[in-house]
């Protein structure tokens, strides 16, 4: 393993001989790269992402003291079974099948048109993001701006309903759109019948309001 | 003529720079990575663009697969002793130290616990291998999962609630985890999520 070799060289007139200590790291290098082996093999790098979600409260809160949102800022997004998305804004129509949109998750989908939506406050986000680039603004800064520049009350305000066919993968996504979207109110709700109904009526292009007395659909809502 | 004699060389080669390039390495991945936790199921979680990190202490884990079953983990022993304790008197159950001791070492449990005793007898390999068929009763009429999840947070103010559960699960099971967790007041809670490829952030630029 470790050698001495004498130096033939060196060996003349009585010189101190000059000794040549090798030692040989192979083994080392062996153990090494065992050792490496196991760390790569039952370690992780990547610690995993999260996202802080905060749902409202259980507690009853009576009419009066709840938040109503004016239906202008109001965007309503349904999620369905195989990756569908249903989209309609402020009030639904329940006699027009047409109220209730179809689009994707895909970029030109529901990401267009929150972006489009929320083209106020995504511009402003950005002119912010710009400042910050540019180094004109400390961190505090550029928090405090960004929260203050996303509770605008022009905003829109988006409800996402999931139906039970629909999975956990499009929950986040649709939340991750949210946050692309730069949309600081948003909420997880339960659907209503009113909203299975419409979904049903899509499917049918508008067969069961046809069906059904308009009056009663009316009135089974409020109820 | 004399006959050719071959010298025979003795070729080395200097591995002391190897050497020192392979410990670099094993220093590297020392340092940067954390052991992977052994759980009972594997989850495919869903990704997003958010680049918040989870903290690593004070955690409360659920763990959801994609038929619902839930399986929680606590980072701390002193909170699955006591939490242990806390069921236990709650539903009548005395767990001996033995019992606790061996409670400890499961890094996540997914036991009803009716049943918890005798599986505490069994031993580890059979514990991992039995676990994966029960989970926590999480439904209207025995929601065990939420007495769990509501003594935790009694035990240890600083926990913080964090959902992992696989991209395929219904929604309808995540609805009844959020529901549970609504009852017990906690609304504040962690989606845990790989991060997205650059791809969806460079198209909004």
């Amino acid at each position: 393993m470790a050698d001495i070799q004498n130096n033939e060289k060196s060996n003349k007139k009585g010189k101190t001989k000059k000794k040549d200590i090798h030692i040989d790291f192979t083994p080392m290098v062996d153990m090494n790269m065992l050792l490496i082996t196991f760390f790569m093999v039952a370690t992780s790098l990547s610690k995993p992402q999260t996202m802080e979600i905060s749902m409202p409260s259980n507690d009853k809160v009576s009419e009066y003291e709840q938040n109503k949102v004016k239906a202008s800022r109001a965007i309503t997004i349904i999620l369905c079974a195989e990756n569908k998305i249903y989209y309609y804004f402020g009030e639904p129509d329940y006699n027009n099948y047409n109220s209730l949109q179809e689009t994707s998750f895909n970029e030109n989908g529901l990401r267009s048109i929150l972006l489009e939506r929320n083209a106020e406050v995504v511009a402003k986000v950005e002119a912010l993001k710009q400042k910050k680039l540019a180094e004109k603004m400390s961190d505090e800064e550029f928090t405090k701006q960004m929260t203050a520049v996303k509770e605008q009350k022009s905003s829109p305000v988006i409800m996402i309903k999931a139906t039970d066919d629909s999975n956990y993968k499009n929950l986040i996504d649709a939340l991750d759109e949210m946050h692309i979207c730069s949309i600081s109110q948003y909420a997880i709700v339960d659907i209503s019948d009113g909203d299975k109904f419409l979904i049903k009526n899509k499917e049918t292009m508008g067969e069961l309001s046809k069906k059904i007395d308009n009056s009663k659909i009316n009135n089974a809502i409020i109820n | 003529m004399s006959k050719a004699i071959v010298k025979r060389k003795n070729t080395r080669i200097d591995m002391t720079a190897m050497s020192d390039v392979t410990v670099l390495l094993l220093t590297f991945f020392m340092l940067t990575s954390t052991f992977v936790q052994k759980e009972p199921i594997m989850v495919a979680i869903p990704a997003s663009v958010s680049e918040i990190k989870i903290p690593e202490t004070n955690i409360l884990q659920i763990l959801v697969d994609t038929k619902g079953k839930i399986f929680l983990s606590l980072d701390k022993n002193q909170d699955k002793e006591d939490v242990l304790k806390k069921m236990g008197e709650q539903y009548g159950i005395r767990f001996t130290d033995v019992e606790v001791n061996k409670f400890k070492l499961i890094k996540s449990f997914g036991i009803p616990i009716g049943y918890m005793k005798r599986f505490m007898a069994l031993k580890s390999e059979e514990q991992d291998a039995i676990m994966t068929s029960y989970g926590i009763p999480c439904d209207s009429t025995n929601n065990e999962f939420k007495e769990w999840v509501r003594n935790a947070c009694l035990q240890n103010k600083d926990l913080r609630i964090a959902i992992k559960a696989d991209q395929l699960t219904p929604y309808s099971q995540i609805k009844n985890i959020m529901k549970s967790l609504q009852d017990i007041h906690q609304n504040r809670y962690n989606l845990i999520t790989s991060l997205k490829t650059v791809t969806a952030q460079s198209s909004r630029n």
